[in-house]
């Protein structure tokens, strides 16, 4: 009796928030499609709409089937709860505006998702929210970027497309130095190869998109919150006005007075979700639900493949160099040891010793990797990110992001690692005969 | 609302309204290494139907300064005083737990200032096992780990929570691990040493409520046995499949039951 009790990962995966069906047994989640949910009574009605019960109300704010979603991926990050979100992209939005206004200032690595790039360079600066971008690997550079105005660090597990891995212990020591909290996107690793929050991360998102769900069906996301940060204590005190102090839109609530451990995520269901709209469908809810399911099953092979891949290319003639951590090249490759022991995702560039053109007969001459921009699919995947999803970053950027006219993404998919090598082989030998 | 106990700035949640004279006034008492906000889904219902919500954070604990109190005698006498502060005559009085308690023996100390008494998850004795004490005196997660997986029920431990989106035991263990060091066994100890229970129990002249989680296996239902014979004027609502943490098993249901309980 004297042994703590609690289920591992594992278990987690499968069981996390599904409880049977009490009216149906139905041992499946099911699907909830359902926009609403009758009150008993009017009293409960208004008890409901007050949050002085907990329940469905409208399927904007939240909904059963997405519900068993959140408390499975707040189960297996180690956090307190969770809220799905329509995409990756709105997960990060609400996260943002959740805690910042106009004349606030978020620090990035610069290491990130042509998505999240958008949002924080070119759009969130017309509401009021400017970010600077500096280098994931330099912890001066994150130190100086931080100003009077600061309210959040973000960055990711594994940088895009460098795969620069995030030293989450350090960034976190000095974001709660000023009293600020981590955001970490940990799409890439999911929490099978890492849980952001042991190493001090304060609040997690994931497109669900791509290895939650794993199998490319769905458009997804969700935020995570750790429960950990202390909004209104220390030097984050004054800092989350949102979080602090009375909030007009709902009845003049505290949030930290009515949550010890949930503020964030009252907030932002409180008032993202319900106000921004960008909630999770109970479809897309159950198909992330399926794919949680085989989720350590699935990443152990995804890395396993990968590793495989990435061991192939780095010892072929025409490749000039493979970015991916697992290998001793890579700069972050003791990081990665450390913060990344189950392997470094699956996702990862490599160069080409050729020009574009030989970049693009490659591309084309794959036949089981199918070329398009998604990661994280069951299914292998290649794209060629200067001309795709990072087309709208200057040389410049483009230099400092790492990526070059031949560099070529692979997401390394569950087939038979002796046929992804033989395609790519294959591929390899047909780009280096294409005239330069 | 923040008010000065004992030389201490208290907080105390009143459930999103301020407190109105004249109105019936609720007291909420959390338990070991908790704060007020495990009230949550029981305490703003009645601060939004005709009652004044005092959901407090003991010395030491939450938002609240000071140090914890040393014995379940302290944290009675301590209530006393914040009805005082709070220029609060009389209350209903809830505890869970430790809080249970307290409540048990500031109904037995303060006859008048108790109007009605409803012990949530009480155990007479209660016991703390040597293991548990120990990795508490030393400040070892472990003991955060042990309460966590007896206080929750095996079907919560995975999930299924009223709240949409969060996670029981996630949630129950950041809210033990924001107690400070050394509040966790003073807590624990108060409660194993506090012998005075049954005696308590024959002094309540106000009626009693015992909530009992029907699967605790931190304070067992069957220990609440001694205390039922012994209150004179005592109702029992059992929950099924409940653990301890029944206010986060079972939010309506507890509600419910004070409900019930306050309006009789
Ligand atoms: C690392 C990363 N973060 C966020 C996103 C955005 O997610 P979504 O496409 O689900 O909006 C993506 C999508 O490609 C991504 O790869």
């Amino acid at each position: 009796m004297t042994q703590p009790k609690t289920h591992r990962f594992d278990t987690l995966s499968l069981h996390a928030g599904a409880v049977p069906d009490p009216t149906t047994g139905a041992r499946a989640t099911p699907i909830y499609q359902s926009a609403s949910f009758v009150f008993p009574d009017s009293d409960h009605a208004a008890a409901l709409f007050n949050m002085e019960r907990a329940g469905h109300v409208y399927s904007r704010i939240s909904n059963p089937t997405v519900a068993v979603f959140e408390e499975r991926i707040a189960a297996l990050e180690g956090g307190v709860g969770a809220i799905a979100t329509a995409s990756g992209q709105a997960a990060l939005h609400l996260a943002i505006v959740t805690l910042l206004g106009t004349g606030q200032h978020i620090v990035a690595s610069r290491s990130l998702y042509g998505g999240s790039h958008n949002l924080l360079d070119y759009t969130l600066p017309r509401f009021g929210i400017e970010t600077t971008f500096v280098d994931a690997r330099d912890l001066d550079a994150w130190r100086a970027a931080i100003r009077p105005n600061t309210r959040l660090l973000f960055g990711e597990t594994l940088g895009n497309p460098g795969l620069e891995v995030l030293d989450i212990p350090r960034v976190a020591a000095l974001a709660h130095e000023h009293g600020l909290p981590l955001l970490v996107d940990s799409t890439f690793t999911t929490p099978y190869l890492v849980q952001p929050f042991a190493h001090g991360a304060d609040l997690v998102f994931h497109s669900a998109t791509k290895f939650l769900s794993g199998h490319g069906v769905v458009i997804g996301g969700v935020v995570v919150d750790s429960g950990r940060f202390d909004w209104d204590a220390g030097p984050a005190r004054g800092k989350f006005p949102t979080l602090s102090e009375p909030y007009r839109g709902f009845h003049d609530m505290v949030f930290t007075e009515e949550s010890t451990t949930g503020a964030f995520l009252l907030r932002a269901r409180r008032e993202g979700i319900r106000d921004f709209g960008a909630c999770m469908a109970p479809f897309t809810a159950f198909q992330i639900l399926q794919g949680m399911e085989t989720l350590p099953l699935r990443m152990a092979k995804h890395v396993a493949n990968a590793q495989r891949v990435a061991s192939f290319l780095a010892a072929h003639p025409f490749v000039e160099s493979v970015g991916y951590p697992d290998l001793p090249s890579h700069p972050d490759h003791a990081l990665a040891a450390r913060l990344l022991p189950r392997g470094s995702g699956a996702v990862f560039s490599f160069s080409i010793k050729g020009t574009r053109a030989q970049g693009r007969k490659l591309i084309e001459s794959l036949t089981l990797f199918s070329h398009l921009a998604n990661v994280g699919d069951a299914k292998s995947l290649v794209i060629h990110p200067a001309s795709t999803t990072h087309f709208r970053m200057s040389a410049e950027d483009l230099r400092r992001a790492g990526i070059g006219e031949g560099t070529i993404r692979l997401s390394v998919g569950l087939e038979d690692p002796d046929d992804l090598i033989e395609d790519l082989s294959r591929a390899l030998h047909a780009a280096g005969k294409t005239k330069p | 609302m923040h008010l000065t106990v004992a030389g201490h700035d208290t907080y105390v949640y009143t459930g999103g309204r301020a407190l109105v004279p004249g109105q019936p006034s609720i007291l909420f008492v959390h338990g070991a290494a908790h704060d007020h906000s495990v009230w949550a889904l029981q305490s703003r219902y009645f601060a939004y139907h005709g009652s004044n919500v005092l959901a407090v954070d003991l010395p030491g604990h939450g938002r609240s300064a000071g140090a914890p109190l040393p014995s379940v005698e302290a944290i009675a006498d301590w209530l006393v005083a914040l009805l005082d502060a709070a220029e609060v005559p009389a209350a209903a009085v809830v505890g869970h737990s430790m809080g249970s308690l307290a409540s048990l023996e500031f109904a037995a100390r303060a006859a008048g200032r108790v109007r009605k008494v409803a012990l949530l998850g009480p155990s007479v004795p209660m016991p703390v096992s040597e293991a548990l004490l120990d990795a508490a005196r030393r400040d070892d997660h472990v003991a955060f780990e042990l309460i966590n997986g007896w206080s929750h029920s095996t079907p919560r431990q995975l999930g299924g929570n009223q709240v949409p989106g969060m996670w029981m035991t996630g949630a129950a263990m950041r809210l033990l691990e924001r107690s400070p060091p050394g509040v966790l066994f003073a807590d624990l100890a108060a409660c194993h040493a506090y012998a005075a229970g049954l005696d308590a129990a024959a002094k309540v002249a106000c009626p009693a409520l015992l909530v009992l989680g029907e699967r605790d296996l931190m304070a067992p239902a069957r220990n609440a046995q001694a205390l039922v014979t012994a209150l004179r004027d005592v109702r029992v609502v059992t929950l099924r499949g409940a653990g301890h943490a029944l206010m986060a098993e079972q939010p309506d249901a507890v509600l419910d039951a004070l409900r019930t309980f306050v309006q009789q």
